[in-house]
């Protein structure tokens, strides 16, 4: 076959391409306008044109027969949030889950990101990386249920415990505290790797060289410079809880956090506006921890 | 470092939409309907049903349509499949309220709507009317389910009848010795089940305390338990409220109340007799069902069609076949509840029939069917009752 020698003939279409690269090599704004509309269009209508509909929605209110939802502009749905104290206790109980959630898993990847980036063996680095991983392969459900059959009454908990004349958490605040930490620790442990990874073990050696000891040397040195990475690692940890609902109803028992009220209201209270109010809830929080984490540049870590 | 700016605050933005749009779901919303007394939206009745469009899109109660994967023997959606082409796919609503949302979606055909959910789909304009001369079956359907205040309207009928039961009071008989016969068991904050005990997790559930206060506590003057001022309402509230100190978790999801049993996690607490029963099939722990002295709440359901039903001609084939005798039976005894259709207990087995009163109006009369609370009373006292937007705030309230 001749394949090699052909030489495709450069037609009129390949002309009016180059004539159109040309131009828009000269038009650098065209050039712009034109790689970024549909990403931006997307972003613009789908993220923030349903966000805007959302927010717009929450002033709303529903014929309470129906369920039908009334344009009729009302505060009533924030003044009922600000008002009952249930409500204030729900985004308590949320805030405090997911401050717990955030911290159990910070302490917990600390240490095993050091000992994989700055102990383990390349070897054993790869397996603990993998290890870690593979759970995010398994569907959310299972391993909220797995957590379920465990911390019931004849569960693995259970079982561990018995013999020392002690109790698992059964279903409640405690058990979901614990299946989220679970389900979100590669969250935290990643950033964490990644930012350990980076700092220089010369400056470990440094440390030790002008005599600190290895507590000293951890939050002296490590930590200043881990610190970025550990918020970016709190933003999902943080964020993911604060927005969980199904756990709760998994291993709950008979607790509500605030992703409840707004899910419950959608599928049960049939009351939409209601829920997207509710929603200004995690919205303001989240902006708010943002904000804080912009300040320490850890978005550049995420 | 102003572009690392600009890009810092993007991400911030688009995580916040992420968040957003995670937590609010869509925000479609529904036609405005006027928030005035109700007056029922004029929907187009059918006149004929011609062939199946091929397709069934069911919103349903778990055990209604079965299909043979929950156990072998028990399938009527191939056969139905097979004779009319309209191949099924159903949905199972845990609440009424779910229900009523899936059916304002307008993704299905028709929906087993029981009474708290029925009223609301007709004011709503979810669900047309039926002509039940294009339902052959409906003929010889118990007299005393035709024309109820629940699936009718001036007269018109909205829905099929489709069967009828209580909630029941189920026990674990292993660690609940003495039989209960009061929903008293489940109200009691001293209970030695404390921690075992459930209850229904649903707005709904409030007029299982107010049934309990109106036969335990004649000073509130309770006649309806879906029927309650606020006084009455704050009354059943505080009682759930002290019954959640005895809950161990509370149940919407059928196959959660079944696992929860079998395991252990629970003994005691409201139920459906489908969950009984495939707690007694699975053979891991014995449970005993009764309806206690105060008699129950209950439900009556009904198949409606959608007002706007893609597949309408395999709807009226659906609501035709689910009472037809053979099949009404085996659902009646598959769910466990009272068949609608007369003829249904030629095929039932021995003393099914009479076990679940089935064409016993007295016994059907005495039970609470779910009904959706107005502001104005059902007990005919005026405009003085909580509706049912304020039961579902008291159940956030409850819940804590």
């Amino acid at each position: 076959m001749s394949v090699a020698t052909a030489v495709r003939p450069r037609g009129p279409g390949f002309a009016r391409g180059r004539a159109v690269s040309a131009f828009l090599h000269r038009h650098v704004w065209l050039r712009l306008v034109a790689l970024l509309s549909l990403p931006m269009l997307w972003l613009v209508v789908a993220y923030l044109g349903s966000l805007g509909a959302m927010l717009v929605a929450a002033f709303w209110t529903t014929d309470p027969f129906t369920g039908a939802v009334v344009h009729h502009t009302t505060l009533d749905n924030f003044r009922q949030l600000v008002t009952q104290s249930v409500y204030r206790t729900i985004a308590l109980r949320s805030l405090g889950v997911a401050a717990a959630v955030t911290v159990i898993d910070a302490l917990i990847a600390v240490p095993v990101a050091f000992y994989m980036a700055k102990l383990a063996s390349t070897r054993a680095q790869r397996l603990l990386v993998v290890a870690i991983l593979t759970p995010l392969w398994a569907s959310y459900l299972v391993k909220a249920y797995a957590w379920r059959v465990m911390l019931g009454r004849d569960g693995l908990i259970n079982w561990v415990l018995q013999p020392f004349g002690l109790h698992g958490p059964g279903y409640g605040l405690v058990a979901v505290t614990m299946t989220l930490a679970y389900l979100w620790f590669p969250f935290m442990l990643l950033p964490v790797f990644a930012g350990l990874e980076r700092l220089p073990d010369s400056l470990l050696e440094a440390s030790a060289d002008q005599g600190a000891k290895a507590w000293r040397t951890f939050r002296s040195v490590v930590l200043p410079l881990l610190f970025p990475a550990l918020v970016a690692g709190s933003l999902f940890t943080f964020s993911l809880s604060l927005g969980d609902y199904i756990s709760v109803n998994v291993v709950g028992g008979t607790t509500q956090l605030a992703a409840n009220v707004i899910y419950d209201n959608i599928t049960t209270g049939g009351n939409l506006p209601f829920a997207a109010a509710a929603a200004f809830f995690p919205i303001l929080v989240m902006v708010a921890y943002l904000l804080v984490a912009r300040r320490t540049r850890a978005l550049e870590n995420v | 470092m102003r572009h690392r700016r600009s890009t810092a605050t993007l991400s911030v933005v688009g995580v916040v939409a992420l968040v957003a749009t995670a937590c609010g779901g869509s925000s479609t919303s529904t036609s405005s309907n006027s928030g005035a007394a109700p007056s029922v939206p004029k929907i187009p009745m059918a006149s004929s049903v011609g062939a199946g469009e091929g397709s069934l899109n069911l919103v349903n109660w778990a055990g209604y349509a079965e299909d043979g994967s929950n156990d072998k023997t028990v399938d009527w959606v191939h056969p139905f499949e097979k004779a009319t082409g309209c191949i099924v796919h159903d949905k199972v609503g845990n609440t009424s309220d779910e229900m009523v949302q899936l059916m304002k979606t307008g993704q299905y055909d028709g929906v087993s709507a029981s009474g708290d959910a029925s009223l609301r789909l007709i004011y709503g304009g979810d669900v047309a009317p039926v002509n039940t001369s294009l339902v052959p079956n409906y003929a010889t359907v118990q007299p005393f389910l035709k024309n109820r205040s629940w699936n009718s309207v001036n007269g018109q009928m909205y829905g099929i009848p489709h069967g009828w039961g209580a909630n029941l009071l189920m026990w674990n008989t292993k660690v609940v010795k003495t039989p209960p016969t009061s929903w008293g068991a489940v109200f009691d904050p001293n209970s030695p089940y404390k921690g075992k005990i459930t209850a229904y997790d649903a707005p709904i559930y409030i007029a299982d305390a107010a049934l309990y206060l109106m036969k335990h506590d004649t000073s509130l003057g309770i006649k309806n338990p879906y029927a309650l001022d606020q006084k009455q309402l704050n009354a059943a509230v505080a009682l759930l409220k002290k019954q959640r100190s005895v809950i161990g978790e509370y149940w919407n999801d059928a196959t959660k109340q079944i696992s929860a049993f079998e395991s252990g996690d629970l003994v005691l607490g409201t139920t459906w007799q489908y969950n009984a029963n495939v707690v007694t099939s699975d053979k891991k722990v014995a449970v005993n069902t009764v309806i206690p002295s105060e008699s129950s709440t209950a439900w009556s359901d009904t198949w409606m069609i959608a007002s706007h039903a893609k597949h309408p001609n395999c709807m009226y084939k659906w609501m035709d076949w689910i009472i037809s005798p053979k099949v009404n039976a085996d659902v009646a005894q598959w769910f466990g509840e009272a068949p609608s259709q007369s003829l249904a207990c030629q095929h039932t087995a021995k003393g099914f029939c009479e076990q679940y009163h089935a064409a016993d109006q007295a016994f059907s009369d005495s039970l609470y069917y779910w009904t959706t609370p107005t502001r104005h009373c059902l007990d005919g006292r005026g405009n003085i009752c909580t509706d049912f937007s304020q039961w579902t705030q008291a159940w956030t309230q409850i819940k804590g």
